[in-house]
């Protein structure tokens, strides 16, 4: 081990691949599925299916890697899923953080999967992402009366002991692709659901578990499509569910409700792994802003001056200056919480401070690049309005920005949930 | 491959480093602040740590080679102990390392292995002038070649050490490009002033401002011989410095604040269990990680040659001049009135957070 910052091969060659992609296949249609709201863009996800089997990868969720452990016939080495996803989310987002988000694969379902269930149950429903026809997952943990506070959610499960089924009832909001992932499996193969229910609501936490709800599922319906500031190409579901069924195999991880929190940890878990692959979404958006001001100041013959001491440079300048500064050093910190991720190492501090940091400059980037455009920042004859209404959603979703300073908080304090709140 | 952990002997040194950090700079520290100066024995024993000579190759008289990331972990550990004894001890390094980096051969052989082999002699550089828009690119202080010497004029401040010190590097415009020039101790024209700069921090490091009025060198100290030095590399190695100490300040000045935080009872709880000090906490930790990740990458950048090396060591100590500010000016509040009060050491840091955006040239690794 030493402390080393070149991007790993196989990751320059892919993100190589993905920026042609980012160019052709997204940029050039943003402005389209932004005007039409809930319209799919077919064309991208038929294409990505392709690549992505192409490229062995199914699913955009993140995998644990099976190296080294073949008896020790291949060569050990060092493991990159995680890193390499968290490049590919930042460039694909750096093309259209909406289309993104409909990307064929798992999406945080799958990784609710991967991250919770048993070893039979990610063999049983992570396959179809490799199957004929691009799929989608979602993940379903938001209701109106609980966003950032999961732990009071009122949807439950409870079991059918005659059938040995689950029965759901509840009503979810702002599920990312829940649409997609239900009800579109004429044109994409069936996705799945991962809806969080109590077992047992004198528990607490300690009743949460994930269920792997099947596209198509009776009882369970579509019930809004939410309208959006920003990333309008991806589909926010409400979804009711009155009596739906389901196999009592699709509860994820254990079905007995211990004196413990291991249901709702399942939970936490599933945000270690993602939130910073958000992170890197949001700063895929940033780069993009970054990058288009820079590329306009320059047209304008604005040119930053890099090594001069700040009482020198223009305002301009330092702004730009400092937007480079928190951009690079936000993916820095993604990088970290990724690359620990890979190497099995607990990271939780990281990986909410990767999220706290990239929404903030997600948020600021986007910001300051439509101001000091003035006019030309304003204007939807370019795509960084659209940008910066895309940003926003990066210090919102996956734990607000306020939440992650709680986790990290907490890490650093050494509280609980009791001792901080 | 990324990677983020240091190597053995890196995590070796950061350990030994660690150590005298936390038994020997922090303990005496803030004393040395009150009163203006050092302890020399202080100094010595940070030097027998070997930080510089580990960068000075064999040949050299040294037992290593130089490595950024190495100095800029080596850096932070130090400066988290006291940043005035952090700085005094790698003061030799602001002569060898240009030398080492830049230096013709007959440089290298005359001067390193004088510094490194010996106990810590304040050798010592001369780059800041006395400007409200110093800029090290654009130096004020000159250089003209005349009858075989250089001649050098004008005026620097901040020069740690100066009074005592063997040589200095004195940095000067040679036809508009910063170059480094050897001025040995007493060369005429060459005025240190009697008295050290009194500072809005830093009070225990000594440093003076100096006189340079038509000093003549000999061709032979111009750093690089005819051919030169590229500064704006040296520029990187120093920024790269003071990026990683304003880490190693923050740090101290949030580990101090955190745990007062959570001892500190107020309304019936413990401060830190209140999320308006708790967020503070959360966003000082992650803007310390944040210029810690920047910093590594521009060293290892100056390492591994890359061309962007230098841009990057402009941002990450740029970027680490306003985190220690902010880290710093938060360690106070946090502490409430007495954060004010000089019984704690968070105020010396808040006043060291404001200096790191002006003294690129009191380090370099
Ligand atoms: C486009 C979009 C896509 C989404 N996708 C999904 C998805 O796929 N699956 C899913 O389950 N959810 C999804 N969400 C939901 C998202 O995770 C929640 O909106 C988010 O967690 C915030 O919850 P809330 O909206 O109820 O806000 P609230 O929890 O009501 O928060 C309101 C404000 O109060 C602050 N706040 C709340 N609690 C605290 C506290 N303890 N301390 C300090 N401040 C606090 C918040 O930070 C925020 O600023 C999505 C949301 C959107 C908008
Ligand atoms: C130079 C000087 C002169 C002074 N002069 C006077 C004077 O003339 N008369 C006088 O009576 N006092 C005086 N004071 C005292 C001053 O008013 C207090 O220091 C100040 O009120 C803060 O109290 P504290 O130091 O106990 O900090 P604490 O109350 O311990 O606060 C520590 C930190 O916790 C935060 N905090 C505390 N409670 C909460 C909460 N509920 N929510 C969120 N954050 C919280 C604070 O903002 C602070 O950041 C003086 C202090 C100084 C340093």
């Amino acid at each position: 081990m030493t402390i080393e910052f070149e991007a790993p091969k196989p990751i320059a060659q892919t993100q190589f691949v993905l920026k042609t992609v980012a160019e052709e296949m997204m940029r050039s249609k943003s402005r389209y599925f932004d005007d039409h709201e809930h319209e799919i863009p077919w064309d991208y996800i038929e294409f990505m299916h392709t690549a992505m089997k192409a490229m062995g990868a199914g699913s955009l969720a993140p995998k644990e890697r099976d190296n080294g452990h073949d008896g020790g016939q291949k060569e050990k080495r060092p493991p990159i899923a995680y890193q390499s996803l968290a490049a590919q989310i930042e460039m694909l987002a750096w093309g259209d953080v909406g289309f993104y988000l409909v990307t064929p694969g798992g999406g945080l379902g799958a990784a609710a999967v991967q991250a919770a269930g048993t070893p039979e149950q990610k063999a049983k429903f992570l396959a179809r992402f490799m199957g004929e026809k691009p799929t989608l997952g979602a993940m379903c943990m938001t209701e109106a009366g609980a966003g950032s506070d999961t732990s009071s959610i009122r949807t439950r499960a409870v079991l059918d002991e005659k059938t040995n089924e689950w029965i759901l009832n509840g009503e979810k909001i702002f599920v990312t692709a829940g649409d997609k992932a239900f009800n579109e499996y004429e044109k994409l193969g069936k996705g799945f659901l991962v809806v969080w229910a109590s077992i047992d609501p004198a528990a607490g936490r300690a009743g949460m578990r994930s269920f792997v709800v099947e596209g198509g599922t009776p009882g369970v319906k579509v019930t809004k499509l939410e309208e959006k500031l920003g990333i309008r190409a991806s589909d926010t579901a409400a979804i009711s569910l009155v009596d739906a069924r389901v196999p009592f195999d699709h509860i994820l991880g254990s079905p007995t409700v211990e004196k413990t929190t291991k249901g709702f940890k399942g939970a936490m878990a599933t945000f270690d792994a993602t939130r910073p692959l958000v992170a890197a979404s949001g700063l895929g958006v940033a780069r993009a802003a970054l990058e288009f001001l820079k590329e306009k100041l320059a047209e304008n013959g604005v040119e930053i001056r890099y090594g001069l001491p700040r009482q020198k440079l223009t305002n301009i300048e330092r702004e730009v200056i400092d937007c480079e500064i928190m951009l690079k050093s936000a993916w820095l910190m993604v990088l970290k919480a990724v690359w620990m991720a890979d190497n099995k190492q607990p990271n939780a501090l990281e990986s909410s401070m990767s999220k706290v940091k990239a929404g903030d400059v997600g948020t600021k980037i986007t910001q300051k690049a439509v101001e000091i455009l003035g006019p030309l920042g304003y204007s939807r004859e370019f795509l960084l309005e659209k940008w910066f209404r895309d940003a926003k959603i990066t210090d919102i979703y996956e734990g607000t920005g306020q939440i992650n300073r709680l986790v990290v908080a907490r890490q650093i304090l050494g509280y609980s949930g009791a001792e901080l709140r | 491959m990324y990677s983020f952990e240091p190597n053995e002997e890196q995590k070796m040194l950061i350990e030994a480093v660690g150590k005298y950090a936390a038994n020997d700079l922090r303990p005496a520290g803030r004393e040395a602040e009150e009163g203006g100066s050092l302890p020399p024995k202080l100094i010595d024993k940070g030097w027998e740590l070997g930080v510089l000579q580990a960068s000075i190759p064999e040949a050299y008289g040294g037992f290593g080679d130089r490595s950024a990331v190495t100095g800029a972990l080596a850096g932070e550990e130090l400066a988290f102990g006291n940043l005035a004894g952090a700085l005094a001890v790698g003061v030799p390094s602001l002569f060898a390392l240009p030398i080492l980096l830049g230096g013709a051969e007959e440089q290298k052989q005359e001067y390193l292995p004088k510094i490194v082999e010996g106990n810590w002699t304040p050798y010592t550089a001369a780059l800041i002038e006395f400007a409200f828009d110093f800029d090290p690119l654009a130096l004020k202080t000159t250089a003209t070649l005349a009858g075989g010497e250089y001649v050098l004029s004008g005026e620097k401040a901040y020069v740690p050490f100066a009074k005592e010190a063997q040589a200095m590097i004195v940095y000067a415009a040679l036809d508009g490009v910063t170059q480094g020039f050897i001025v040995p101790k007493a060369a005429p024209g060459l005025t240190v002033a009697d008295e050290a700069e009194k500072m809005l921090g830093l009070n225990a490091l000594p440093t003076y401002r100096v006189k340079l009025d038509g000093v003549k060198v000999p061709k032979a100290n111009r750093i690089g011989g005819d051919s030169g030095l590229d500064f704006e590399r040296i520029l990187a190695s120093m920024r790269v410095a003071n990026a990683a100490a304003a880490v190693g300040v923050a740090r101290a000045a949030f580990d101090y604040a955190r745990d007062y935080a959570k001892e500190r009872e107020a309304f019936g709880v413990k401060i830190a269990q209140k999320q308006a000090v708790a967020f503070m906490l959360a966003e000082m930790r992650t803007e310390i990680e944040a210029s810690r990740l920047l910093t590594w990458e521009a060293a290892w950048k100056l390492d591994t040659g890359k061309d962007d090396a230098n841009v990057d060591a402009y941002l990450a100590s740029t970027g680490a001049a306003d985190m220690a500010m902010m880290v710093t000016d938060r360690a106070v509040q946090i502490l409430g009135g007495h954060g004010y009060i000089r019984e704690h050491p968070v105020e010396m840091w808040m006043r060291e957070g404001r200096g790191f955006a002006m003294w690129t040239g009191f380090a370099m690794v």
